[in-house]
């Protein structure tokens, strides 16, 4: 039976993971090498790399840590961040990752990704959405945000990620303005309305706070998969435990690993 | 050595980055006189069934057709593995290597395609690619069409039915997902093969 992922995201900024993790046994919590391999252990579907930074001036320390995470990382490994064109796409790439995520450059001209699809195949490139939801009306609607969630673009998500798709996006990366960072849970609503729009894998962020959260965003809002950070981060779960209370719970994923 | 083959179909610092890993010998090539001379030979392959027809363009497929008949030891991967087929739906008219017959097709509609993720083998006894690999073993897929059940399946997944996750006749192997992303199950076939 096709499992539902979890992936584990590392925010780097300037070659470092931002928040560190509780792994007892690493030399260097702010190394994402050691981080990625460390997750992959606990049992990690996926690993993403998210460059939070993204300036011009850390792009060689972030390709260098690209390089070295990939070196002995044999599951799915994607780097979002600061890709602005198919030349950074195709450095990315080049350090060893499976796929790229993009946001703002995609928002700003959505050939980019047929052009990374073209060249790479759709299951390498991810588009990350930011929506926030719009206050009143009738249904629920949300908005698409740009530059990291800060810019309102007038654009509804829902529209947004059917056109990615049809420019070639092979997954969503779909985080939630409203929860990232409150640890109230995912936002079932706005991930199943996604599910619906869309006929490629959506990838939930934003809200995990406990194993509970992943239960109901798989049963309620269908995701595919689950992204988090902190959760993981703060040593509150790891993904190992995450898994077996997914397990006990009744939803499939890869266990053992 | 080994040959990665590169037809401009996608990434293959993954393919060659596992197989350094595993201490084998390998190289990224376009050159057919390169895979004539290989010792074992792998296509990846990402994106579309089409991307194959730049083998034929390239002489890379006369080199692997002729490698093939010198009994070296053939790898495909994804793509790579739905090109050991006649045909698929993705491209009418792209001839495969037919080494297998049959035409890949798209998933049904009743599943959501692309396939992707980690879904579970059902592996037959006796293949040398999956020796140490259980039935129930987990690994990668990325794909929205599939290949036929044939007498050289090895290994069949269930995504809407079942399809052949591995093949193998010979010393000609192919695997729909990606071993070189499968965690250690995958790394343990890649050694397989990398080992005849």
């Amino acid at each position: 039976m096709l499992t539902k992922r979890i992936i584990a995201c590392l925010d780097v900024d300037a070659g470092r993971v931002v928040k560190g993790v509780r792994f007892l046994e690493l030399r260097d919590a702010g190394d994402p090498a050691e981080l990625a391999a460390a997750h992959s252990r606990a049992g990690a579907d996926e690993i993403v790399l998210l460059d939070i930074s993204a300036t011009h001036q850390n792009r060689a320390t972030l390709l260098d840590a690209v390089r070295r995470a990939a070196r002995e990382l044999f599951v799915p490994f994607t780097v979002g961040g600061g890709i602005r064109s198919l030349e950074d796409a195709a450095a990315v790439f080049d350090a060893g990752a499976d796929k790229i995520s993009i946001n703002s450059a995609a928002l700003a001209d959505s050939a980019l990704i047929t052009r990374i699809a073209e060249r790479y195949g759709s299951q390498a490139v991810i588009v990350a959405v930011d929506a926030k939801r719009l206050p009143g009306g009738n249904g629920a609607r949300w908005e698409v945000r740009a530059a990291g969630g800060r810019k309102p673009t007038g654009r509804d998500a829902l529209g947004w990620v059917r056109e990615a798709e049809s420019r070639g996006a092979g997954e969503i990366l779909l985080t939630s303005m409203d929860r990232d960072g409150t640890r109230d849970g995912f936002d079932c609503e706005l991930t199943a309305a996604v599910v619906g729009a869309t006929s490629i894998p959506v990838i939930a962020s934003g809200g995990a706070g406990g194993p509970e959260h992943f239960v109901t965003v798989f049963r309620e809002g269908r995701a595919d998969a689950a992204l988090a950070a902190s959760i993981f981060h703060f040593g509150l779960n790891s993904v190992a435990e995450l898994k077996q209370h997914l397990r006990a719970a009744g939803i499939p994923v890869r266990w053992p690993c | 050595m080994i040959a990665i083959v590169d037809y401009r179909a996608g990434n293959l610092v993954s393919v060659k980055k596992a197989v350094d890993h595993l201490g084998f010998p390998c190289a990224i090539t376009s050159d057919p006189a390169v895979v004539e001379r290989a010792e074992k030979v792998i296509v990846p392959g990402v994106g579309h069934f089409a991307a194959t027809s730049t083998l034929t363009e390239t002489g890379l497929r006369a080199a692997i057709t002729g490698a093939i008949a010198r009994q070296t030891p053939f790898f495909g991967i994804c793509v790579g593995m739905q090109w050991m087929f006649d045909a698929s739906e993705e491209a009418p008219g792209v001839a495969g290597l037919g080494v297998f017959p049959g035409e890949c097709a798209h998933f049904p509609p009743q599943v959501k395609a692309p396939h992707v993720g980690w879904n579970q083998l059902e592996v037959k006894d006796g293949s040398r690619l999956l020796r140490g690999v259980p039935s129930g073993a987990f690994v990668y897929f990325t794909h929205s069409y599939r290949a036929p059940l044939v007498d050289a399946t090895v290994a069949c997944c269930d995504y809407g039915g079942a399809f052949s996750a591995a093949v193998e006749r010979g010393h000609l192997f192919g695997a729909q997902f990606h071993p070189e992303k499968s965690g250690d199950v995958g790394l343990r076939m890649l050694e397989n093969f990398c080992r005849l």
